[in-house]
């Protein structure tokens, strides 16, 4: 089923604008797909997931989610509760002033019943490692820790479509290892679709699909491992090749025969091969 | 101006059933001249740390000095001393305010650089705008709330470096940054250091950013320092590392998967050095087959 579509969008935030923060975007989004969005800062990432939820509305064009029109406002609600958005800046999410109820808000919205709004944010808070953190306050947290429970706030709702814009952003390196293995888990589990706007390349290896958003256009579509083969088109997007595919490249220009790495293991399995060779 | 921290100690809301021992003891001195990377779990007390070198959170326990001020005097000149230590937040959105990108990034100046000329101080934002890859003519009247996340980030930057303070303390800079964005701000940073900038001090969760960029570093866990050292130094000690919920960078985790198959690697970590030692083994491999 096709969770996502977008038809031709053009959106610009001025009232008259020839200024298109996102420019023409056609693309679809079947359910169950993991869908990395890369792109320079102002290239409309966040504009896009907007669409998506209904937060904004296109200027031109059409936007369905599970075949639902954005523009319908009957369905708005309903639009909502199937696609959660984790944004960018934790502060812009959190409503309650402890963090419990700040995780409940969403399930309560959706109508969750109450028995299993419980179980919700065991699970929420579990995830995201917050647990000892369930009576504070979210403004009183550190950054990563407010940002741990906006993205717990969503989970709580266990959307069919799971949007997270830079949501990992801040957060420390075991923090960011445990939200992605749970956010692959529902992916894999229950065939959440996830939609991760990040900068973070090693991220992007994750998915099954990335877009890279340029000027607000969807210039490049594909499997990750193919859209990072492509390097030199990548650099005029403001983009890199992960860690490893860098320095995997070096000893490659270097006349070093290494097979073509993306992670630390694929590359330490080559640079193993080639040195173990003949 | 060198930073010197001793038994520095904070508790956030002290006298509530909530109190938060923010730091608990915290020793570390930041020489003049590093580029000084501070690393630790969410919550380990990083942000707290950096805010008390400008006084932007008073000093409750401990010592502190930086450069000749002591902050734990209450007579000390904490407006001078912030116009020495810049500081870059976590958020950029708690560091913008005003209606306009140029009059925000101008607010530094205002206030710490009353000598300046109109037509100077206008100089100045746009060269600090262009600095961080921003253009002047297309930002100046914009709102800061009306951008996107990195844009937002950038200009938070500008404001700051703006006001050329000689110590610059960024809190997770590159959040929110394109890659090549990041990059580039770690050559400008590297650009300034060593210029008008004495000493840099940046706060990251990113290990690779660590490896290559700084000349020292220290690793925070539960509001004190638990480590201090090079980052070749640092990284090399991988199990506690990971044990404090950290990582290590993604050519020391390379070096440690080669290590389990025999091949020992010495490298500082730095992309670079670790392809270099790379070559050098490959090269002695092809020499041998040579002979
Ligand atoms: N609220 C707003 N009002 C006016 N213009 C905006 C607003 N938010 C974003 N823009 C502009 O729209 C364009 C796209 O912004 P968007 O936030 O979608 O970018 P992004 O790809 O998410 O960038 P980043 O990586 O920096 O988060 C940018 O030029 C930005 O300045
Ligand atoms: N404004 C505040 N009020 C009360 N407690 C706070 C406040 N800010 C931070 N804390 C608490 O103090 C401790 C240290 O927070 P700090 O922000 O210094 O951590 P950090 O190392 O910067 O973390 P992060 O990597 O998540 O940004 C945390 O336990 C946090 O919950
Ligand atoms: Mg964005
Ligand atoms: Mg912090």
């Amino acid at each position: 089923m096709e969770a996502v579509r977008f038809d031709n969008v053009k959106f610009s935030y001025e009232e008259d604008g020839q200024d298109y923060a996102v420019n023409g975007v056609s693309l679809s989004v079947e359910e169950g797909e993991f869908v990395a969005v890369l792109g320079r800062n102002g290239s409309g990432k966040s504009t896009l997931a907007k669409l998506i939820n209904a937060l904004l509305v296109p200027t031109e064009g059409k936007v369905t989610v599970f075949g639902m029109d954005t523009l319908d406002a009957k369905m708005t609600f309903e639009i909502r509760k199937n696609a959660g958005m984790v944004f960018q800046n934790p502060d812009n999410q959190t409503v309650a002033s402890v963090v419990e109820d700040d995780v409940a808000f969403g399930p309560e919205n959706i109508g969750v019943p109450r028995e299993e709004i419980g179980k919700r944010i065991e699970f929420a808070l579990d995830a995201v490692g917050m647990q000892e953190f369930r009576h504070a306050t979210p403004s009183r947290l550190s950054g990563g820790q407010k940002q741990r429970v906006a993205i717990a706030g969503v989970l709580a709702i266990l959307p069919k479509i799971m949007i997270l814009d830079e949501s990992t952003a801040m957060l420390d390196p075991r923090g960011r290892r445990e939200v992605m293995e749970v956010i692959k888990r529902l992916n894999r589990e229950r065939g959440m679709t996830v939609i991760l706007i990040t900068h973070f390349m090693d991220e992007a290896l994750q998915a099954d699909r990335a877009i890279v958003m340029h000027r607000g256009e969807a210039v490049m579509d594909g499997p990750p491992e193919e859209i990072f083969a492509r390097s030199e088109e990548l650099e005029t997007y403001n983009l890199t090749l992960p860690r490893a595919a860098a320095v995997c490249k070096a000893l490659q220009a270097a006349g070093m025969p290494v097979n073509n790495a993306f992670t630390a293991e694929e590359l330490a399995e080559a640079i193993c091969a080639s040195l173990q060779r003949g | 101006m060198r930073i010197v921290a001793k038994g520095l100690t904070y508790t956030y809301d002290p006298k509530s059933p909530f109190a938060s021992h923010a730091l608990n003891g915290v020793d570390l001195t930041i020489e003049e001249g590093e580029f000084y990377g501070i690393i630790g779990h969410t919550g380990s007390g990083k942000s707290t740390f950096v805010q008390h070198l400008n006084a932007l959170i008073r000093l409750t326990g401990g010592s502190l000095r930086v450069g000749d001020y002591d902050l734990a005097d209450k007579k000390c000149k904490f407006i001078e001393l912030r116009s020495k230590v810049g500081m870059v937040f976590q958020y950029p959105e708690y560091q913008l305010f005003a209606e306009t990108v140029e009059k925000d990034v101008a607010f530094g100046l205002k206030n710490f650089r009353k000598d300046m000329g109109e037509e100077e101080r206008a100089a100045a934002v746009r060269e600090a705008l262009e600095t961080v890859g921003l253009s002047y003519a297309e930002m100046e009247g914009r709102s800061p709330f009306e951008l996107s996340g990195g844009q937002k980030r950038r200009v938070a930057i500008a404001g700051v470096i703006v006001t050329k303070p000689e110590v610059l303390i960024l809190d997770e800079p590159a959040a929110g940054l394109d890659p090549l964005g990041k990059q580039e701000l770690m050559e400008l940073l590297h650009r300034i250091h060593g210029g008008w900038c004495k000493t840099v001090v940046i706060v990251s969760h990113d290990m690779d950013e660590i490896a290559e960029n700084c000349t020292r570093a220290a690793v925070f866990s539960e509001g004190r320092v638990a480590m201090e050292g090079t980052p070749a130094e640092i990284f090399a000690r991988s199990e506690e590392l990971f044990a404090l919920g950290l990582d290590v960078p993604v050519t020391a985790r390379c070096a440690l998967l080669l290590k389990e198959r025999g091949i020992g690697i010495e490298t500082d970590y730095t992309c670079r050095d670790f392809a270099d030692k790379v070559l050098a083994l490959w090269r002695a491999k092809e020499g041998g087959h040579a002979q």
